[in-house]
């Protein structure tokens, strides 16, 4: 059958609140409207108000009691409405859901998700289009998690409510109506490891969450060009798993980078040097990074310009293959 | 056998106490502001000599066991406080911030939980550490730097000291939505003081739970100042206890140098949470009789004489004038109360003073429940770094001995050769 990313993750949610009652799902306008983006649709219908509930509109609430939750027994998943309204609960992120089992030295458990919507791409106004997954991934404590697909909108999400540790879901808004013909429920590999989207020969495109579709399409591009791009979705930017790249760009010899995050300290620095440590001797070329650009996101009409496209994506390529 | 589990072996069983009526929240336009507003005085039941003043709404239904409980806790607390502050002066500990002057207010609103509820603390709360059974040093090794926290928190249902200022509100605001979506009959305190009032979350804690009726109270600890900045300086608010109207909780307002006001104060919030009533917020006005904490030098804003003067307002001189007028407190029961305060510093003492730091490796065994492989690695490599400054120490230690060996050898030779000579 034809399902959404938002479909796929909503079906997650369900799935998880009829295996597990003490799933809780909560956040601003999760209830009744089923969420801004639907995500949420009729779970409150289904599993009533107490196990998916409207909170009032601050987010450092909403993390602050998933915490309280969690230390009584609950399985709860937040939902920050969008990337730029996570910014409130920054201090409960870090401060408390990152390091509270670690404080506890492991006796207190926070098996809590917190679902944000991220990335750019829809036209929105400010503060609706960012990309903080750097934050999350340099804050020990988190496990960070993104699907590029609606099968693993399903997995990842039901992966991260089953995990016993607390887990950023970073789901690609632009990519919320991206369909895909599966059956539900799927089944995936474990976070952990990252999935080749696409084989090839030349060069290894690492992407992520919305990046996942551009880089397929820069790979059928680069095709046409004679080029064979090997697309490695990540899936999980904590932990990363080195040995996918790492293996690729050991047959590749060459390494594209793509996030629509800025550039400067974003996963692709990471990247970059995780490749450079474990494949010093196979490189054909310095690794490169197709990212946005170190600004604050564009308005929307100048956005075009701003988030990383096929044609970036080549021009990399292009850059890569002339070592 | 920790402080407060001996104490709190000695508590009557409280089933049978008094249960406020089951109340359903009225909507917005029906709640009705008067009814959430902070009387104008403090509630006081003791005055400073100890004569009591019996007040119609809160009837002090503690017995003689739990007075001298009470009073017990206090003196252990004061004199453990004092043995922090010595451990602090002798580098023992990082630093500390004691609870000096605020015996009252932490240990009878402890003393007010029930065995199954839950007391979120910010880092001053020992006093009500020591009546929820945790170990003292437990808390102080966050001090020394030993590990960030030692107690088990489902044990004493008392929370990790919470250093980021009013967080912890939130955290016990979530516990009891958890309480009251399982009709559990657990009630949360947490304390923060009057510069966490200031704070975000303290407020989006008390909006949170205004509106989903959550069992908790949040509990202020006004002690005069943040550090240095004094509470005119920190609110333009009429009382601390006025911000609870405005999230439709009950503001109430306690002597929080006195033990009985502040348990009754504290004891009818709690039982009507339980109830179903909903949260309420209760200012402690006490008074921060030390630094804030040991890196603090409180000469630089206030004076000798606002000392003195608060000083005739302590909480354990108080509570210990009207136990001596009740015939409750005898001189062999206090001296009993000041010799077991001292044992149990002692005992604090022994437990922190040189403790080693702990493994360096264990700084990767509690990041995450889940196997972690780049953690392992950089497990891997400060564990060959400590072998390694394991094997230079040893190495260094070797060559010493060689040194010296090779010394007495030069020594032995060059007194042969002298006798040589001679």
């Amino acid at each position: 059958m034809t399902v959404t990313l938002a479909q796929a993750i909503n079906r997650a949610l369900t799935d998880a609140m009829e295996t597990d009652d003490r799933v809780l799902v909560f956040g601003e306008d999760v209830g009744r409207l089923g969420g801004v983006f639907r995500v949420t649709d009729g779970l409150q219908a289904r599993f009533g108000d107490q196990r998916c509930f409207d909170t009032p509109l601050a987010e450092s609430g909403i993390i602050g009691t998933a915490i309280g939750l969690a230390m009584y027994g609950y399985r709860p998943v937040a939902e920050m409405q969008f990337d730029g309204f996570t910014y409130p609960a920054f201090e409960q992120i870090v401060s408390h859901l990152a390091k509270l089992r670690n404080r506890s030295r492991g006796t207190v458990r926070l098996p809590v998700t917190v679902r944000i919507p991220y990335g750019g791409g829809i036209g929105a106004v400010e503060h609706h289009s960012e990309s903080p997954e750097s934050y999350w991934v340099h804050t020990a404590g988190l496990t960070v998690v993104t699907p590029g697909t609606p099968d693993d909108g399903y997995a990842l999400t039901r992966e991260a409510i089953a995990s016993d540790d607390p887990v950023i879901l970073l789901e690609p808004k632009r990519r919320y109506w991206m369909k895909a013909d599966i059956e539900l429920p799927v089944t995936a590999p474990p976070h952990t490891q990252a999935i080749v989207r696409r084989s090839g020969e030349d060069v290894t495109v690492v992407c992520y969450g919305p990046m996942v579709r551009t880089a397929l399409d820069a790979a059928a591009a680069a095709a046409e060009e004679g080029w064979s791009l090997e697309v490695v979705d990540l899936r999980s930017l904590s932990p990363l798993d080195t040995d996918t790249v790492v293996a690729s760009v050991q047959r590749t010899g060459r390494c594209v980078v793509v996030h629509e995050a800025p550039r400067t300290l974003g996963m692709g620095a990471e990247v970059a040097a995780r490749v450079q440590e474990a494949a010093f001797y196979h490189l054909e070329a310095p690794v490169l990074r197709a990212t946005g650009f170190d600004t604050p996101y564009p308005p929307a009409k100048l956005e075009g310009y701003w988030l990383p496209d096929v044609d970036r994506i080549l021009d990399l390529v292009e850059r890569v293959l002339a070592y | 056998m920790g402080i407060g589990e001996a104490i709190r072996l000695g508590r009557p069983d409280r089933e049978g106490g008094h249960v406020a009526e089951d109340v359903t929240a009225p909507t917005n336009g029906e709640r009705d502001p008067a009814g959430l507003l902070p009387p104008a005085e403090p509630v006081r039941l003791l005055a400073p000599d100890g004569t009591f003043h019996a007040h119609d709404d809160y009837p002090v239904e503690l017995s003689d066991e739990d007075l001298l409980g009470i009073h017990r806790a206090m003196v252990i607390t004061r004199r453990v406080d004092r043995e922090a502050i010595n451990l602090q002066r002798q580098g023992q500990l990082g630093v500390y911030a004691s609870c000096h002057g605020q015996e009252a207010a932490q240990v009878a609103s402890a003393w007010a939980l029930d065995e199954a509820d839950w007391a979120f603390p910010s880092y001053r709360e020992l006093g009500a550490a020591v009546v929820r059974g945790v170990d003292p040093a437990d808390l102080l090794h966050l001090f020394r730097g030993t590990w960030l926290s030692n107690h088990d928190p489902y044990e004493h249902r008392f929370a990790l000291l919470s250093i980021p200022i009013g967080t912890q509100a939130l955290h016990a605001t979530g516990f009891a939505m958890g309480a009251r979506f399982d009709d559990n009959p657990v009630v949360t305190i947490v304390y923060f003081g009057d510069g966490g009032t200031s704070e975000g979350d303290p407020h989006e804690a008390m909006t949170f739970a205004g509106v989903m009726q959550a069992p908790v109270v949040f509990f202020v600890q006004n002690n005069q100042y943040a550090i240095s900045v004094p509470l005119a300086k920190q609110t333009a608010a009429p009382t601390l206890a006025h911000k609870a109207v405005g999230y439709g909780l009950p503001g109430l307002r306690c002597d929080g140098n006195d033990p009985l006001a502040t348990y009754a104060v504290t004891r009818r919030a709690v039982q009507q949470a339980r109830a179903g009533a909903g949260p309420a917020l209760i200012e402690a006005l006490t008074y921060r009789m030390e630094a804030h904490t040991t890196s603090d030098d409180p000469t630089r804003y206030r004076t000798e004489e606002e000392l003195e003067e608060a000083a005739r307002t302590d909480p354990i001189l108080r509570l210990r004038n009207h136990l001596r007028r009740l015939d409750l407190l005898d001189d062999a029961t206090e001296a009993g109360f000041e010799q077991e305060a001292a044992e149990r510093a002692g005992q604090v003492r022994d437990a922190i003073y040189d403790a080693p730091h702990g493994d360096p490796l264990e700084l990767f065994d509690h990041v995450y429940v889940a196997d972690r492989g780049d953690l392992a690695a950089q497990r891997a490599q400060l564990q060959a770094e400590v072998a390694g400054q394991a094997g230079e120490a040893e190495a260094a230690a070797q060559a010493g001995e060689a040194e010296a060996a090779a010394q007495a050898g030069r020594s032995e030779a060059a007194a042969q050769a002298d006798g040589g000579d001679a």
